[in-house]
């Protein structure tokens, strides 16, 4: 096993990049305050004969890098360069595996399959010959004339593989492959994955991954390049020097993964304790988490075996939640502090602990108590519709407040998180047929 | 159609053509028999279109039932005509508009307001202009009578069309754009493929409004000219002036055969061929089932014969017309801004340009007095249209749901409710104007119902759409909690219903606009019914070939459309997005 890392180090030492991007930057414009920063000054370098994983969580621009060197987005600055020549667009040495699989429904299995071919005017009967090369080789007979809707989901990823593989390209893109999918066939795919790349089956030469799965990352890749948000960059670049097949038992597996872990949920090292959410003040972005989710965490934290302190790779492998999933609520919590981050752990708070042991309206009191401590925005609102005689506002006004400081979408998404949180503190009310919020419960 | 060529049995007639047998089956016996009589029809109706316009007069309209076949042939041409002139401009403008930014600024809102506009109100002016394009054949009245059903048709599959095209799932874009498929490709393989279930569903919708528009245009009286083409309408319009009621019977059966026929061996196999294209990577529940597909899928000899057609298609699609690499030349931003300012510029100097004619046209010989009669008369019809939709409102819902709710009922009763959807009613007015003027009734009230004697099922066929979609497990939720009567009315169903009986209900009330323009004034033999609207006020001035009058009646109609569809139906809508949708 040993000979496997050593060729592909023997590789990455002597040959020029296949792929090389240069501080790509990417941003969209906002209007009058300027622009969202969704990548910046990002470098990437893939050598034939490896696998380099881009890790990191959604909105961190790593799918928008990929995109970018397929040259399917043109970036708004820097370059990528594809063995040496500028990327302008689609180009046929590179082919893409979706995560929604990107399957054509009306098209059979063979169809999909040649649909590359068709592109670049393959004639019919050598079109034909290399599809069934293709599904042969991706372990797909006897499925050429299904339709996708007809395959299992494991299938459906197999006919996105064979349809990227059979146009040979030199450099394979994956976009999120597996996390459409369940546990178990997820692994499968993977396992076969590696085996036809180590027995170098497939005819590219590297292969370039997008995940958010700290453990897939470092079963299948060479090189990983961990990437933060707000806005997207490189944190930490990791060389994985595990010989393949990889155990996920394995002790030096297991500290490689904590060791992920815990740049991950470093804190950037900016003033507030806000830093994970983009902007300050009122203007700061908040997720959609919901109340119910927060109150879980904090049971399963306070809970046997964990007594208020967890480490969050067992903890989200206990509770069965992917990072993407686990993350924006262990900061909401940080964020109400409610609950501590650091170095890959997680410890309540005194007011984390006492919400734990209370009982429903004790919890909603002690909610809105750090809402308005720790939630501007909420303070805010409250603050206003305490002023106004009426005791009611409309949401609009706050729309318009927050789109001066981010997108549409940011803000609407930050105004329902502080409605949903305020209402479950029953900090103030919104009626959404009239769009106000109010002061006054329903009775 | 190039993307027929995807069929899956292509592949397989390629791969197995060596060892399988040519020899015909039974099901090519049965296909080869549909395919002749069909074409034998298509060739003998298309060779009496352009007959020279003096055989009209030679050879004028005979109540003869066993001439009956020919009219009906003669009228199903022309709504082939029209239908295949929709698809062809759904095609052309809908692809202009979801591609250029520019095209899209001038296309959206001229369809939005061809929309709104009484087709039947162009007659006047479209059989004069095509009359005059083909002097003295019968071709410029065929025409002008395909043109009218065009215009009743196209606008709704366009507007399909492009939704769909700009609502591409982003993957298959990529893919599309990953793999550089030409734009050739890309419509065949992903464009149309997306775009057919929502573009069959309205090209069918289009198919029933047509049929009413075929009968009102056949014969037609402009001024001093009156044509009469051979078909049902010129049959169904003699028969009420000679008050022949056997005659009005006789093309209420003709028309009923001719829907079914349509509908069995062209619809239905479409629907079952469509299937595959809906969107969803989950296989459906039950697939639509048509006895003509499934006969095609059968045939052995017509599969082969069709494999040279699959296999110039197949190269058709590799054609390129621009090399992959070449890619569009992008401006600055400043400067294509600039020039989006004066191409706005240029829509908005035509328009106002063009709206100043028809002002001026129309003031030459009528006021603000006629303008004001015109505003009068179109509440009337506002008033008629509203009650009457609420009125069948009042009645359908009800009904709908009822059958709704038991799958057994509705399967059975649905075809009949679009059958009926179908079913042109102009052809049935007679009856109603023998009750009415038997009976003495007054003309104004009774009249009024024929506006939605054929639109009315648009309501029945949503509704009981919507309450068989209405979940299980709500509905056992509502009797486990023993909500009842009125509660269970205003509090389950009527909001599950909702976002369908808007559909229904906006459609009847379109149509209901239309159908005022026949329904408020009706004749039988010498007798002739008018009631006090603005569909009579277009009417009579298209009989008298008053051409001021019939613009500002046409604009009048058109402005009331507009602004009950923004006012009332367009609200309705969104509250239905938001609030009752139930997924």
């Amino acid at each position: 096993m040993d000979n496997i890392t050593a060729v592909s180090a023997l590789n990455t030492s002597r040959s020029t990049p296949l792929i090389q991007a240069q501080q790509i930057c990417q941003s969209y414009d906002k209007g009058s305050t300027g622009s969202l920063v969704v990548l910046d000054k990002v470098d990437l370098e893939l050598n034939p004969g490896e696998i380099v994983g881009l890790l990191g969580r959604s909105g961190s621009g790593k799918s928008t890098l990929l995109r970018a060197i397929a040259g399917l987005i043109q970036p708004s600055g820097g370059t990528v360069e594809f063995s040496g020549r500028r990327v302008t667009g689609p180009n046929a040495g590179v082919a893409v595996v979706f995560q929604s699989f990107a399957l054509f429904p009306w098209l059979t299995v063979l169809e999909n399959v040649e649909l590359g071919l068709e592109a670049q005017g393959v004639a019919s009967a050598q079109r034909r010959k290399r599809a069934l090369a293709a599904i042969d080789l991706i372990g797909l007979d006897g499925f050429e004339s299904a339709y996708p809707k007809e395959l299992s989901g494991g299938m459906r990823q197999r006919v996105g593989l064979a349809r990227a593989l059979v146009v040979h390209p030199k450099v394979l893109l994956m976009d999120e492959p597996f996390s459409a999918l369940d546990v178990l066939t997820a692994e499968t795919l993977r396992t076969d994955l590696l085996d036809l790349w180590c027995e170098g089956r497939m005819p590219i030469e590297a292969i370039l991954m997008v995940t958010h799965n700290i453990e897939e990352a470092v079963l299948m890749c060479d090189r990983i390049l961990i990437f933060g948000s707000n806005p997207g960059r490189v944190i930490a670049e990791l060389r994985v020097e595990l010989p393949q097949p990889r155990n996920r038992l394995d002790p030096a597996f297991r500290a490689l993964v904590d060791d992920i872990y815990s740049r991950m949920t470093a804190r950037p090292g900016t003033p507030a304790r806000e830093g994970f959410f983009p902007g300050t003040g009122i203007a700061m972005s908040l997720p959609r988490v919901s109340t119910n989710l927060m109150a879980g965490l904090i049971e399963a934290i306070a809970a046997e075996p964990y007594k208020g302190e967890a480490d969050l790779p067992l903890l989200a492998a206990q509770l069965h939640h992917e990072i993407d999933d686990l993350f924006p609520v262990a900061e909401t919590l940080q964020l109400l502090r409610f609950a501590d981050l650091e170095g890959g752990d997680i410890r309540l708070t005194a007011p984390g602990l006492r919400f734990a042991d209370s009982n429903v309206d004790e919890r909603k009191r002690l909610f809105a108590q750090q809402l308005a401590a720790y939630v501007p925005l909420a303070a805010h609102i409250r603050r206003v519709l305490d002023e106004r005689s009426s005791h009611q506002a409309p949401a609009r006004r706050f729309r318009d407040e927050l789109e001066d400081h981010m997108s549409e979408d940011y803000a609407a998404t930050t105004l329902k998180a502080v409605t949903n949180w305020a209402r479950y503190g029953e900090y103030f009310a919104y009626d959404e047929t009239a769009d106000l919020f109010t002061l006054e419960n329903p009775s | 159609m190039a993307f027929l060529s995807s069929r899956p049995e292509r592949s397989s007639a390629l791969a197995a053509l060596a060892r399988e047998r040519v020899l015909p089956n039974s099901y090519d016996l049965a296909a080869f028999a549909l395919l002749a009589a069909v074409a034998v029809l298509a060739f003998h109706g298309a060779a009496a279109m352009h007959t020279p316009l003096a055989g009209l007069s030679s050879a004028p309209i005979v109540l003869d039932p066993a001439l009956l076949p020919e009219y009906a042939l003669r009228t199903t041409m022309r709504m082939f005509a029209a239908i295949t002139a929709s698809l062809v401009f759904t095609f052309v403008v809908a692809t202009l508009a979801a591609k250029s930014r520019r095209a899209e600024m001038l296309i959206i809102p001229a369809l939005d307001i061809l929309q709104s506009v009484p087709v039947l109100g162009f007659l006047t002016f479209t059989v004069t202009f095509f009359m005059g394009l083909f002097p003295g054949s019968q071709l410029g009245a065929e025409c002008a009578s395909i043109f009218a059903i065009f215009t009743s048709q196209a606008w709704n599959m366009a507007f399909s069309f492009y939704q769909s095209l700009r609502t591409v799932p982003r993957d298959l874009d990529e893919v599309s754009r990953g793999f550089g498929l030409s734009s050739w490709q890309r419509f065949c393989r992903l464009e149309a493929p997306f775009a057919m279930p929502g573009l069959v569903w309205n090209t069918m919708m289009s198919m029933s409004g047509g049929w009413f528009f075929v009968v009102a245009s056949e014969a037609i009286t402009v001024g001093d000219t009156t044509v009469q083409l051979p078909g049902l309408g010129s049959w169904l319009a003699l028969a009420i002036k000679e008050q022949n009621f056997l005659a009005v019977g006789w093309a209420v059966l003709a028309m009923a055969v001719v829907i079914g026929l349509y509908d069995q061996l062209l619809f239905r196999p479409i629907v079952a061929w469509a299937d595959k294209f809906r969107f969803e990577q989950t296989a459906g529940q039950s697939k639509p089932r048509s006895w003509v597909y499934g006969l095609a899928r059968r045939t052995r000899l017509v599969k082969r014969l069709a494999t040279p057609f699959a296999w110039l298609g197949g190269h058709l699609l590799l054609l390129r017309f621009r090399p992959a690499s070449a890619r569009p030349l992008r401006m600055a931003p400043a400067a294509s801004r600039a020039l989006d300012y004066a191409w706005l510029g240029l829509v908005v100097a035509l328009g106002t340009w063009s709206s100043w004619i028809a002002v001026s046209y129309v003031g030459q010989s009528l006021g603000w007095a006629d303008a004001g009669d015109a505003l009068l008369r179109g509440l009337v019809t506002l008033l008629r249209v509203v009650v009457l939709i609420a009125v069948a409102s009042v009645i359908w819902v009800p009904i709908g749901v009822w059958v709704g709710l038991r799958p057994g009922v509705a399967e059975r009763v649905q075809p009949v409710a679009q059958f009926l959807a179908a079913f042109p009613a102009n052809v049935l007015f007679p009856f109603a104007v023998i009750a009415i003027v038997t009976t003495g009734a007054s003309p104004e009230v009774w009249l009024s119902p024929l506006m939605v004697l054929g639109t009315q099922w648009y309501i029945l066929f949503n509704v009981i759409a919507g309450a068989s979609a209405f979940p299980t497990d709500l509905r056992e939720a509502a009797r486990v909690y023993q909500l009842r009567s009125w509660t269970w009315w205003r509090r389950v169903i009527l909001p599950g219903i909702f976002p369908y009986y808007v559909t229904g209900a906006l459609t009847a009330s379109g149509g209901s606009w239309n159908a005022s323009i026949v329904a408020e004034v009706a004749s039988w033999g010498d007798t002739k019914l008018e009631a006090y609207g603005l569909g009579s006020y277009i009417a009579n001035a298209t009989e008298a070939g008053n051409f001021p009058r019939v613009v500002l009646g046409i604009a009048v109609m058109s402005l009331f459309v507009t602004l009950l569809n923004r006012l009332l139906w367009r609200p309705l809508y969104v509250l239905a997005e938001r609030r009752m949708r139930l997924d």
